[in-house]
């Protein structure tokens, strides 16, 4: 069997065991064992990607597999992975491990909880190791759908209303996305949905005009573009931890990564074309987040604006359609990922304490809990991208690559996108010092204690991932670089 | 000399051994752990300086080695980042600085800190910062240079922020965090702009003075200047917000909330100079291409002279007295520099500010130190809380008047030394510029010795415990620095470094070494008969006379205050909360009057879909009968 479809499988099979468990005993082994399965498995996969590419092995997709199962339109299930899916799915694994043992304590119905984790967690597998477009469009959808459930059943404050929200707007892109894969698919002439066939045929640039505004935008809503974003600070501000983490720290990468390769590989041309409408948006996205950012006073607000900010950098990034830019789009996307998951999963340990996520109620916290502080100021400084932590790489090669762009009105956008540099300084340290320093706010958190094992395991494997990619990014910008070739040469040829 | 690499390893082994074991370490044993780290890194910074300086001139110029260098990213084919050591005059220089200054600091804090909560935290962030600021100046590439800047930075966050239970303290980490990373924003631009046309950041190609890598950033121009013009000014801006420059200097007279050492080894003698070190690093490029940001860097720095040793004459606080002469010290080597030329005599400019650099660091640093001393026994930073300490804390007294003497410039101590070649160098640029430096220096004179008689002579304060001299772990450091600051100054400084790396020979300016000193003394003299006794009227008629000029002096010119009301009028209120109310009401409720028009929408057509059997037959008929009529009658 190929090594990718473990990927799939594997939530599947964890799925079924979930439903066998009886006691919360059975269901913490089940998922756990999964989690850890699934990790060693993307490390195995890099691993084995990267001797592969060690030993010469240049075809753009590795590991490919290929199987029919609608022939009437020629889908079928296609799978192989790039040095970035492989990156991605990586990311997926260590949020999916983490994001377990953050729900250790889930209440109520843990069983069904973890079940619809799996299945989440399913769908964003497929996602990554998906060729083929409408299995692609599938597991999208299969990595949408439980997120209804998680945040209306388990989250909190006016989850109902943010679940609706969330979904509904989710949905509407997948609609403009139905609407431009069908499109592309019809337009292209191809005898097959997958993606490496498709690039094959030409679309005329005429069509390219129509979908791949719908592509773009129906997966960047996903990905936080303005004027779409307004799902994500009511998503996440209502979702349980877990889910927060799983939807930030991947989901979003979802929309990103389904920009560069659907959107821009396909419609290279319109991509070129439009790319400026994009670029502005995105930039928008980038200051204007900060600056949200700034004066929110729940936790989870500020970090749901953050993270406009940050994945808006992501698409603007993919927009200057330069090999460096879109490296440090992708290391963005997985250092984001990471400090966003650690950010969730810190704020939900604070709220699990101290019940509140206003920071107005809160000070003083890190003589009460120093690990969890001192995890806080760590994500932080991720955030506002100090050196020796995975964001500081991430930006700089997005700024000094989008800054080679040869014309001006990019580099002047890159420049309005860099203030972004100062202002994420001024949201981070005003939390930081608002909540961990000064003195105890509210005397009863005197009592509160500091985080256990199951809390402290995700925090350090976060940590440690996130200074890693920061200390040698060497190895992730090759993958990433390498992988970038073909849909580069696109679309510079298109840019003729 | 490929171990000076453990100069950089040894503190970060240190941060990293202190800041993982944690509480863990009983007692002093982190102190102690990151003490001795400390001095094999002094010790191998002081082999790697001895075989540097030893080392044959090639041409008459000291060489410059790269020991070590590992690309460490790529961004594209001509631009990567490296991680390496270079070692040249500057950068060994200021390696003996640093490990100097951070080894009596940390021998220091062992007395100093003691019974501090978070004493192994501290020693960690020490070693964090030696590290941060020893890779900085050793920096290959202007790319790495500025990763290592936001280290430091970083570092001096911590470090500032170190009593973090105290709101001041939080309040004054994350001013200086936010105000130099503001400027750090200039810098990176500056250094895109400068990487985009030269496609390189390496210091060895961007100052090796090759005009045709400058060509094309020279060619284009921008608002009337050129493009290499705005980023070597927009380099400067970084560089002016690390070492204080007005109007960025807001932030260091508030790090003073950090504990006292790290005020001497961050905000006095380290790293508020990465400023000045980062001009002269890239001095070729400013003095080749862009003379005129060069002039005005010096502009700027004596204007920043003048203002914060006019501010240094009224503050009470003595930290922020030192400060305030940090900044106006700074103000001095930035001014040499800025009216340095490059050969022979001319140059003289540029190792001054070198020499001030090192001269400074070593008594300013003492300054600090004795000031800690001090405070550590009266706890209080008042000057008002003081007076009379020369007989209860002799060791400091003397060390302390021995620092006093050296930034007065009085001879022989060192600070006389180098601040003579600092004003020839101003005078043989500008006689006006010249007299002003000089005006200054008297400033400097006055200041010092109001602190100086402030805190040691005149009546004493009560206190509620007797006063005693600093335990030995304390008065060792100051009794070294004070001993570096008598006899530095007869170094013959321009042998090691001068600006074209040709070997310098100093010599005083008699006319100006007499004036200078003549005029310092005489401002000795008048802070003596101004506050020997402490009863003196004086000093309130004078601040009488001054009025509204004393008042504004004493505010620091209301320029924290014009800062307070861009960030929290305008950028809060203007720009922050519009755009979040904009977010929630306009944006979201556009979506949200989306989903209400479907609602309604819907709603419209309920009536068709009842579930009602009836209702359903009837349309079915009536849609029937319609059809019908459509096909025979139209």
């Amino acid at each position: 069997m190929n090594l990718l479809s473990i990927f799939v499988l594997l939530p599947v099979l964890m799925l079924a065991g979930l439903f066998l468990s009886r006691t919360r005993a059975q269901v913490r082994a089940v998922a756990a064992t999964g989690a850890s399965l699934l990790l060693a498995a993307a490390v195995i996969l890099c691993v084995l990607f990267m001797g592969e590419r060690q030993a010469g092995n240049t075809a753009p997709m590795l590991f490919t597999d290929h199987a029919v199962w609608f022939p009437t339109w020629n889908i079928g299930y296609s799978i192989g992975v790039d040095g970035i899916s492989v990156l991605m799915i990586l990311l997926s694994a260590i949020i999916v491990f983490t994001g377990i043992f953050t729900s250790w304590n889930i209440e109520p119905l843990p069983k069904e909880y973890f079940m619809w984790f799996c299945l989440l967690s399913t769908g964003v597998f497929g996602f990554f190791i998906s060729l083929d477009l409408f299995t692609m469009f599938m597991f999208y959808e299969v990595a949408l759908i439980p997120m209804y459930l998680l945040i209306g059943v388990w989250g909190s404050g006016e989850k109902e209303h943010a679940a609706m929200k969330l979904t509904l707007m989710l949905m509407g892109g997948s609609a403009l996305l139905m609407l431009g894969i069908l499109g592309v698919y019809f337009a292209s002439g191809a005898q097959s949905m997958h993606i490496m066939d498709m690039a094959q045929a030409d679309i005329p640039v005429a069509l390219q005009r129509y979908f791949f505004p719908l592509v773009f935008v129906g997966f960047g809503i996903l990905g936080a573009l303005f004027p779409f974003h307004t799902w994500s600070p009511d998503g996440h501000a209502s979702a349980p931890t877990a889910v927060s983490m799983l939807h930030a720290g991947v989901l979003m990468k979802l929309g990103g990564y389904g920009c560069f390769r659907v959107a821009m590989f396909l419609m290279p041309e319109a991509a070129q074309e439009l790319g400026w409408i994009f670029l502005l948006l995105t930039g928008i996205s980038v200051v204007y987040g900060a600056f949200s950012a700034c004066v929110q006073t729940d936790l989870k607000y500020i970090n749901a604006y953050s993270s406009v900010s940050h994945c808006g950098l992501v698409l603007f990034a993919l927009l200057m359609m330069n090999t460096t830019a879109m490296t440090g789009a992708v290391m963005q996307m997985l250092s984001h990922g990471l400090m966003t998951a650690l950010f969730f999963a810190l704020i939900g340990m604070i709220y699990g304490r101290t019940h509140t996520r206003d920071i107005r109620q809160m000070g003083g916290l890190m003589k009460i809990m120093p690990f969890l502080g001192v995890a806080y100021v760590i994500a932080g400084l991720a955030s506002l991208g100090l050196p020796g932590l995975s964001g500081f790489v991430a930006e700089m090669n997005v700024f000094v690559g989008a800054f080679q762009h040869s014309d001006t009105f990019h580099r002047v956008l890159t420049l309005v996108a860099l203030t972004s540099i100062v202002i994420t300084a001024v949201y981070i340290l005003r939390v930081v010092g608002k909540i961990l320093y000064g003195p105890v706010q509210n005397p009863e958190h005197l009592k509160l204690s500091d985080a256990v094992w199951f809390e402290r395991f995700p925090v350090i494997v976060l940590i440690v991932v996130i200074a890693s990619i920061g200390i040698c990014p060497g190895w992730i910008s090759d993958l990433i670089g390498q992988a970038l070739f073909p849909i580069v040469e696109r679309l510079s040829i298109a840019a003729l | 000399m490929e171990y000076s690499i453990l100069i950089l390893i040894l503190p970060l082994l240190g941060f990293l051994t202190l800041g993982l074991a944690g509480t863990r370490l009983k007692g002093k044993t982190a102190g102690y752990v990151g003490t001795a780290l400390l001095a094999l890194a002094a010790l191998t910074a002081y082999c790697t300086a001895a075989q540097y300086f030893n080392l044959p001139r090639i041409d008459g110029i000291r060489p410059s080695l790269r020991p070590f260098n590992w690309e460490w990213m790529r961004f594209t084919e001509h631009l990567h980042i490296d991680l390496g050591i270079l070692l040249d005059p500057i950068s060994v220089m200021m390696l003996v600085v640093i490990t100097t200054v951070s080894l009596m600091v940390h021998i220091y804090s062992l007395g100093y800190m003691e019974g501090e909560r978070g004493f192994q935290r501290y020693y960690a962030f020490l070693g964090l910062f030696t590290f941060s600021m020893s890779g900085l100046v050793v920096a290959t590439n202007i790319f790495q240079m500025y990763i290592f800047w936001e280290l430091v930075g970083v570092s001096s966050y911590l470090l500032i922020g170190f009593y973090y239970t105290k709101p001041e303290a939080v309040a004054a980490s994350k001013k200086a965090f936010i105000v130099t990373r503001f400027a750090d924003l200039f810098f990176l631009i500056g250094i895109l702009l400068v990487s985009y046309f030269t496609r390189t950041f390496d210091f060895g190609l961007l100052c090796s003075g090759d005009s045709a890598l400058f060509a094309s950033a020279m060619g284009k121009t921008f608002m009337g200047a050129a493009v290499l013009s705005w980023a070597t000014a927009l380099i400067f801006i970084g560089a002016a917000g690390k070492s204080a420059m007005f109007p960025l200097h807001i932030w260091l007279p508030d790090a003073m909330e950090g504990p006292t050492p790290v005020s001497a080894l961050i905000h006095a003698a380290t790293m508020v100079v990465a400023g000045v070190f980062l001009v002269a690093r890239l001095f070729p490029v400013y003095y080749f291409f862009t003379p005129e940001v060069l002039h005005g860097i010096a502009y700027i720095a004596a204007f920043t002279a003048l203002y914060a040793a006019i501010v240094a004459c009224v503050q009470t606080d003595i930290k922020r007295v030192l400060a305030f002469s940090t900044i106006s010290q700074i103000g001095f080597m930035l001014v040499a520099l800025g009216v340095s030329g490059m050969n022979g005599h001319e140059g003289t400019g540029y190792m001054a500010a070198m020499f001030h650099l090192f001269t400074h660091a070593m008594f300013k640093a003492l300054l600090f130190l004795g000031a800690g001393a001090i405070i550590h026994t009266v706890h209080s930073n008042e000057m008002s809380r003081m007076g009379g300490l020369r007989k209860a804390m002799p060791l400091t007294h003397i060390t302390f008047l021995a620092a006093c003497l050296a930034l007065a410039g009085i001879p022989p101590f060192s600070g006389f030394f180098s601040k003579d070649e600092i004003l020839s160098a101003v005078f043989a640029f500008s006689p006006w510029m010249g007299a002003g430096m000089t005006f200054i220096a008297a400033l400097t004179a006055f200041y010092m010795f109001r602190l100086y008689y402030n805190i040691f002579w005149g009546k004493p304060a009560e206190h509620e415990h007797p006063l005693h001299e600093a335990p030995a772990s304390m008065t060792s450091p100051l009794l070294f620095l004070a001993l570096i600051s008598l006899v530095a100054g007869f170094l013959p400084f321009g042998k090691f470094v001068s600006s074209n790396g040709l070997e310098y020979i100093i010599h005083l300016d008699v006319r100006i070494a007499v004036g200078s000193v003549v005029i310092a003394i005489a401002a000795i003299f008048a802070a003596r008969s101004l506050y020997r006794n402490g009863t003196s009227a004086v000093p309130d008629k004078m601040a009488g006379f001054f009025g509204v000029f004393h008042k504004a002096a004493k505010n620091r010119f209301y320029i924290d205050e014009i800062y307070q009301f861009i960030t929290h009028k305008i950028i809060f209120r203007c720009i922050s909360r519009p755009l979040a109310w904009f977010d929630r009401h306009i944006i979201d409720g556009f979506l949200n009057g989306l989903a209400c028009i479907t609602g309604k929408g819907s709603l419209a057509f309920r009536w068709m879909q009842t579930g009602n059997l009836q209702s359903y037959a009837l349309l079915m008929i009536g849609g029937c009968l319609l059809l019908l009529f459509w096909v025979l009658f139209l």
